[in-house]
């Protein structure tokens, strides 16, 4: 499934990054603390979080995650979104939470 | 293949460059047809040692060797060093802020991190001087 098509089944906003819309999704990684992302979330992983400082684009790009959703409505910096767009890794807004975000994940098929 | 080597200036405080040359690490690696498994050990070890850089010491430098058997990662900074290694080293230790957790770091992983990914890890740190690092990947048959 690719970013794009998750993005259209539920309706999420998707605020930069456009160009990774094609990007494969594969499994779902839910932390907050980048180091511990870092360490145990796997290349294709949509990336759910709160965490919305420019340096989540770095960690995204550097283990090639799908994407980056940015649950609870949490604000986003432009720096942020400078950086994905420039890098090309969707960043998706929702005012979902994160677990409310894993059943649609789950639901869509993803990781299974 | 000849020996190559990048040097990279980390400079403190510095967030929004941070991370980009652990991104100019990978594409490095990615240029030289190494596999993505060494790719992924190599950039999340440089990225945590790249972070600790911006956020704990006065700046330093990170520099890459790539030769036919391994690749060597070189962290290096002006201090402030760390006074005890073996805490620094256990995973949750952190001393980072609450203006640095806040986004996103200070989970102790960092260091801990680094080791995992290196095939030998050496961390060496004199206070008010600085800390100095070497991790190595053994590219094996097929990287
Ligand atoms: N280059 C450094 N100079 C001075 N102190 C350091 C340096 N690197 C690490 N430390 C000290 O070691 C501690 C542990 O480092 P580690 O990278 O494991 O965790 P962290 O940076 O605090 O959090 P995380 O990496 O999970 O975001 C740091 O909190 C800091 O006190
Ligand atoms: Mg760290």
């Amino acid at each position: 499934m690719t970013v794009g098509e998750i993005c259209d089944k539920l309706n999420l906003e998707v605020l930069s990054g456009e160009s990774g819309l094609e990007r494969n999704a594969n499994g779902v990684y839910i932390c907050d603390l980048l180091s511990w992302v870092m360490a145990h979330a796997q290349k294709d992983d949509v990336w759910i979080t709160i965490q919305s400082h420019s340096n989540i684009v770095a960690v995204a790009s550097l283990l090639e995650l799908s994407c980056i959703i940015i649950c609870e409505d949490a604000e986003i910096e432009d720096e942020t979104v400078r950086k994905s767009a420039i890098e090309g890794i969707p960043i998706v807004s929702s005012k979902k939470s994160a677990f409310e975000l894993a059943k649609d994940m789950v639901n869509l098929g993803l990781g299974s | 293949m000849d020996n190559i080597r990048y040097d990279f200036e980390i400079e403190k405080d510095d967030f929004e460059r941070a991370g980009e040359a652990s991104s100019s690490i990978k594409k490095i690696l990615r240029q030289l047809g190494l596999n993505s498994g060494i790719i992924r050990r190599v950039a999340i070890a440089a990225y945590e040692a790249e972070m600790n850089l911006v956020i704990h010491s006065n700046g330093g430098s990170i520099v890459i060797e790539i030769d036919p058997r391994k690749v060597t990662i070189f962290a290096n900074d002006k201090g402030p060093g760390i006074k005890d290694v073996k805490l620094a080293m256990k995973e949750g230790y952190s001393t980072a802020s609450d203006r640095i957790r806040e986004m996103g770091f200070g989970a102790g992983m960092g260091l801990p991190n680094m080791k995992k990914c290196s095939d030998d890890f050496s961390i060496k740190s004199i206070l008010k001087e600085g800390t100095f690092i070497v991790m190595k990947m053994f590219l094996k048959d097929g990287d």
